[in-house]
């Protein structure tokens, strides 16, 4: 497991500046939201954060161990499933093998799947198969980039259970960009606000797990809201 | 369900072409239609049967076969890797596109004039050509199957420690190779069409030899013989490439069963 240490963090399309000044340390084993309106940045920071962007300015280390870039993986808004490939095979990819990827299938109740073809999957469901996947590896950092966007709320409830339940269990340093503002509280240690490329509020969720829709909770949830909303 | 329809029977597509040949049959057994126009189905079929006894058709048969799986692989092979590098790598895009793209819009047929000064009437001129008219239909899809396969995909693999190689044989290929087919299946059409015009104009074996010198002895039984003989061919190589297109995309629900 590792952290990771962002220093005046600054990343430009050509002159559209798309996040400016961002200092952020987050400690190894931490799950962290990250929210904002849509255009904010936040697919962004958690780009540069997996490496598949350069930053422009500043710096991003990772930090507390021993750290490697093959040990990030993402789950993506769209599953991204291989569509010419068995939901097992998708799941043993880039050095995974047969019984590992059968274990990560276990863990999120699919492997009666395991020679389905994706298409033949529902949305909640080729969205477990992603998450297998990413967990397949056992990596140290696993970014999630509004993989629940897409899915009714039923299943979103059931996903966000078993993500808290597997980050509980295996620890890896979660980063969460999402615009549910419920989510993220209801997930993570702590909540970031970002706003036109910056860095607008970074609140600690001090709350018991399992997470109840409480008095604490909503006040929590409306201050991020209204930090948002206002600016 | 689909499945139940009625004309999801297998013979159904079968219908029209043996009512065709009945009505064929029929209207020259009433001297609607002259024999010495066109003859009847039995007396192509007797026909066939006589130069099989002779062995002529097999023969025929045998070399433009043969004339169209060389040259189909020869310019399928070339096509391919021309795609597949222009596709994968900028620099021989840059390179060779344009020209390629050029060459492309010539009629291919236009060469035979060359091709018989080249390589006289011989072999290579009749494998030239089908592996020319071969070339750009797989290219084409080849080059575009590429281009176009899903760029996010490619982005998971990258981050899920996949290797460029491992990107290629598990992402890059398969996700190309629905546009492989269709090329595939047009270059077959395209075989077909090259060895039929360069085997009318020089040769002295194949189908399209037949052909000719059915022609110039007025046997027209021999003549519908031979563009029987294509038809059956040609819908034999598409049959091997649907067959093809099964077993490479059967993760297409649109090729699963129907």
């Amino acid at each position: 497991m590792f952290g990771i240490e962002l220093k005046k963090v600054g990343k430009s399309f050509g002159d559209n500046e798309v996040l400016r000044d961002i200092n952020v340390s987050i400690p190894k084993g931490s799950f962290t939201a990250i929210v904002g309106k849509s255009g904010c940045g936040k697919s962004t920071l958690l780009r540069v954060i997996a490496g598949l962007e350069d930053v422009t300015s500043g710096s991003l280390a990772y930090t507390d161990g021993e750290a490697k870039k093959s040990n990030i993986r993402i789950m993506f808004q769209d599953d991204r499933l291989i569509p010419w490939k068995s939901i097992l095979k998708n799941v043993a990819i880039g050095g995974v093998d047969k019984k590992e990827a059968e274990e990560a299938l276990e863990k999120v109740g699919l492997n009666g799947k395991k020679d389905a073809w994706p298409d033949e999957l529902s949305g909640g469901q080729k969205q477990r198969v992603a998450l297998a996947r990413a967990l397949a590896s056992k990596p140290d950092v696993l970014l999630f980039d509004e993989p629940l966007g897409a899915l009714d709320a039923l299943t979103r409830m059931e996903m966000q259970h078993l993500i808290e339940e597997l980050w509980q269990e295996q620890n890896f340093t979660s980063i969460l960009v999402t615009h549910d503002v419920s989510e993220a509280v209801h997930l993570a240690d702590r909540v970031i606000v970002l706003d036109e490329g910056g860095i607008q509020l970074d609140q600690e969720i001090d709350l018991q797990r399992p997470r109840e829709r409480d008095e604490r909770f909503t006040s929590y949830e409306k201050k991020i809201l209204d930090k948002i909303v206002g600016g | 369900m689909k499945k139940n329809k009625w004309y999801n029977n297998q013979l159904f597509p079968w219908l029209l072409p043996i009512v065709i040949v009945i009505l064929w049959q029929v209207l020259g057994q009433l001297n609607l239609i002259k024999s010495t126009m066109l003859p009847t189905p039995i007396e192509v079929v007797e026909a066939g049967i006589r130069l099989f006894q002779t062995g002529e058709l097999q023969e025929h048969v045998y070399i433009s076969t043969e004339r169209a799986v060389i040259g189909f692989a020869i310019g399928g092979a070339v096509g391919f890797l021309l795609g597949l590098f222009n596709g994968t790598v900028l620099f021989f895009e840059k390179l060779t596109d344009t020209s390629i793209q050029m060459i492309r819009t010539i009629p291919h047929l236009a060469l035979i004039p060359l091709v018989i000064l080249w390589f006289g009437i011989g072999e290579s001129a009749k494998i030239f050509l089908v592996a020319v008219g071969v070339m750009f239909p797989i290219y084409i899809n080849t080059f575009s199957g590429i281009k176009n396969v899903d760029r996010k995909l490619i982005e998971m693999g990258k981050v899920y420690g996949m290797s460029k190689w491992q990107l290629f044989t598990n992402i890059i290929l398969p996700g190309a190779m629905p546009n492989i087919l269709v090329g595939i299946r047009y270059a077959l059409g395209v075989t077909w069409i090259s060895l039929i015009v360069a085997e009318t104009i020089g040769a002295d074996a194949g189908i399209g030899y037949m052909a000719t010198t059915a022609r110039e002895f007025m046997q027209m039984d021999i003549v519908v013989l031979t563009i029987v003989l294509y038809a059956i061919l040609g819908k034999l190589s598409d049959f091997i490439a649907k067959v093809c297109e099964r077993r490479f995309l059967k993760w297409n629900p649109a090729y699963r069963k129907h």
